[in-house]
């Protein structure tokens, strides 16, 4: 533990020779000596006694959070690490494979199968997922007396937790017990059973989460606030419709929460899981169609005991999910736009 | 809602621009907006409307005879209200046990989240020392980190520490501070005065009565969007308590239910499943409706600063 604390203070206090000496004058100071510039008590190389004072307090304050992130951060990643290259079921003595588990891994036609339900998922809810938060922003920022009910109307879904509202959907697209194939039904669907077919099932997955987006609407809803009303007028005067103002100014004055919600989605969306477990009970069918990879995963560590292979499944899920936020975000600097960010 | 919005403010600015825009607006303007509002309205309503009718489903659902639930098509209003299928689905499990387990569990994590974050944000916000921003960027880095990678060490090492089927591996995690919440609050606390710091320190107080007399009560905005985020995300959680909690008399409402339901596959009262539901997401709604603007704040500070 304090191997790994050491180091970072280290860095931070020659980083702050630098860096943090004149955004600092005075906070801990005697109150005289507050008008006067920093004093150059400092040897090369070393740091004044109020600075080590200061930084013994700062440390003190912090250090829920660097024991947290130790205990639950750094060691976890380690221990992943070390136990997917084992063989281990809890009970016994781990046991070295090599990179065994990662050979297995990707010959398993179901990890094929389960990285392949999760990417139809993360293709279609997040796009659609950022369509839906921007179409409930635009609605929750309409110039309408009532628009405080529309709002609440809108985000009520998002408060519903995601076992709770697979539970509704069990019944809601039931089709003996639920409406959504009546409502179907008006557009000339047949009634048929959408928990039953493997892609159908996915999709309704895919539905359901529409019904949380709300939170990413309210950050869309403050951003849509932050842009000034001046450049609507701006474009107005210089000829440009609704639609040409959404696409030239709203969109890409928006684009920094655009690319927040796209990556918290991402990531999000390559964690789903607790809506296929609730509506499959735990099986992740039918056919495997809702076999996403975190069930995938929790099945081989918690029914099947085999922790090493599951750690080399968490092991690829996480470097696949840091892999992509990064792509997100160096593929977006092109297109994001922080000009209005600031005001 | 307490946002309202301030619509067209530094428009009467110009000299010529006023005239010809108001021009504008009488001449046609008036004629569009009564009809373009109504159609926003109606668009509004019917956006409104499909949201809630997963909720109403389940309300309406949840107060059906069992008969007139196994008719088809359904209905869309129940023709009478069974209240007993709310004290049915109550005494069909140990529904009361469970939703003591969550409110338990739920209060100490909240507890345990709010004073951890807060003494974090403070060291962050109000504290100068060497180094602080820079070890703040870390607390943002593992802000994104896929959790999953997490999970498999730590039921190792809690089930080590015999804490399986305690609320230990669900609370005591709270303790330690977390990157989102720990973000939310010093941003907050950044708006602090250094001044009034600086006069409280002169005046001798310790740093910790500083922070807890003098800025906590200041911070109760920010804290309440955190402590509401903790209790939801508590409350909401079905991974931590399907992994840790397997005997039935320490389960949550969220695995119970589930338990409940895959254990009573076949003859699963349907009725029943949605007033438990009902049951489970009605306090969340209570909460939002007493601290409506806390949630929108939390939100919108969470996703954009």
């Amino acid at each position: 533990m304090v191997d790994s604390i050491a180091p970072r203070t280290a860095t931070a206090a020659s980083g702050a020779a630098t860096a943090a000496r004149p955004t600092q004058p005075g906070s801990t100071a005697p109150p005289g000596s507050a008008q006067a510039p920093p004093p150059r008590r400092r040897r090369p190389g070393g740091t004044t006694l109020r600075e080590r004072r200061a930084l013994r307090l700062g440390l003190l304050f912090i250090s829920p959070w660097v024991v947290g992130v130790i205990a639950f951060v750094l060691y976890p990643l380690a221990y992943s690490v070390v136990i997917s290259l084992t063989r281990y079921s809890g009970m016994t003595t781990p046991v070295w494979v090599g990179l065994d588990n990662y050979v297995t891994a990707f010959r398993d036609p179901l990890v094929a199968t389960s990285v392949g339900n999760t990417l139809y998922y993360v293709l279609l809810a997040v796009p659609i997922g950022l369509v839906v938060a921007i179409v409930l922003a635009l609605a929750m920022n309409r110039d309408v007396k009532e628009v405080a009910w529309y709002r609440t109307a809108l985000y009520i879904p998002s408060l519903v937790p995601a076992f709770a509202m697979s539970f509704i959907f069990v019944v809601f697209v039931n089709p003996q017990f639920g409406v959504f194939n009546q409502v179907l039904g008006l557009f000339g669907a047949e009634t048929t059973n959408l928990l039953g077919g493997p892609t159908s099932a996915k999709t309704v997955i895919v539905l359901m989460a529409q019904l949380a987006a709300g939170n990413a609407a309210l950050i869309f809803l403050a951003g849509l606030r932050n842009i000034p009303e001046t450049l609507y007028e701006a474009a107005r005067i210089d000829g440009a419709g609704k639609v040409r103002q959404f696409f030239s100014l709203t969109l890409p004055l928006l684009s920094p929460v655009i690319l927040f919600n796209l990556i918290t989605g991402i990531s999000a969306g390559l964690q789903v899981f607790t809506e296929a477990y609730v509506l499959t009970n735990g099986v992740g069918g039918p056919d495997n169609g809702t076999l996403f990879y975190m069930l995938y995963l929790y099945k081989n560590a918690f029914s099947y005991a085999s922790l090493g292979y599951a750690s080399a499944l968490a092991v690829l899920l996480f470097a696949a999910g840091m892999a992509l936020a990064g792509l997100v975000y160096w593929l977006s600097r092109r297109f994001v736009n922080y000009d209005v960010a600031a005001g | 809602m307490a946002l309202t919005t301030p619509s067209a403010r530094p428009s009467s600015a110009g000299a010529t621009p006023p005239s010809s825009s108001r021009r504008h607006r009488s001449a046609d303007g008036t004629r569009r907006s009564w009809t373009s509002s109504v159609l926003a309205r109606v668009v509004l309503v019917a956006l409104s409307l499909l949201f809630l009718l997963p909720l109403y489903w389940m309300v309406a659902s949840a107060l059906k005879s069992g008969q007139e639930l196994a008719q088809y098509p359904p209905t869309w209003f129940p023709t009478d209200l069974n209240w007993v299928n709310f004290r049915d689905a109550v005494n069909a499990m140990p529904f009361w046990q469970f939703f003591r387990n969550t409110v338990v569990i739920t209060v100490l994590a909240t507890a345990f989240a709010v004073v951890s974050n807060f003494v974090v944000a403070y060291g962050f916000a109000c504290l100068d020392w060497p180094g602080r921003d820079k070890v703040f960027y870390v607390v943002l880095a593992t802000l994104f980190l896929p959790f999953p990678i997490t999970l498999i060490p730590m039921f190792d090492l809690w089930a080590n520490l015999g804490a399986v089927n305690t609320f230990v591996p669900l609370v005591v995690p709270n303790l330690f501070a977390s990157a989102f919440f720990t973000f939310l609050l010093r941003q907050f606390l950044l708006q602090v005065p250094k001044d009034m710091l600086d006069a409280a320190r002169l005046d001798g107080a310790s740093e910790w009565r500083i922070a807890w007399k003098l800025v906590f009560p200041t911070a109760l905005p920010a804290v309440t969007a955190v402590a509401i985020f903790a209790a939801v995300g508590s409350w909401n959680d079905f991974l931590g308590p399907l992994i840790y909690l397997q005997d039935q008399d320490v389960q949550t409402l969220s695995i119970g239910l589930q338990a409940f339901r895959q254990t009573n596959q076949q003859d699963i009262q349907f009725n029943q499943l949605m007033a438990a539901s009902f049951l489970v997401i009605a306090p969340l709604i209570v909460l939002f409706f007493v601290f409506q603007r806390y949630f929108i704040r939390g939100i919108t500070l969470g996703g954009f600063k």
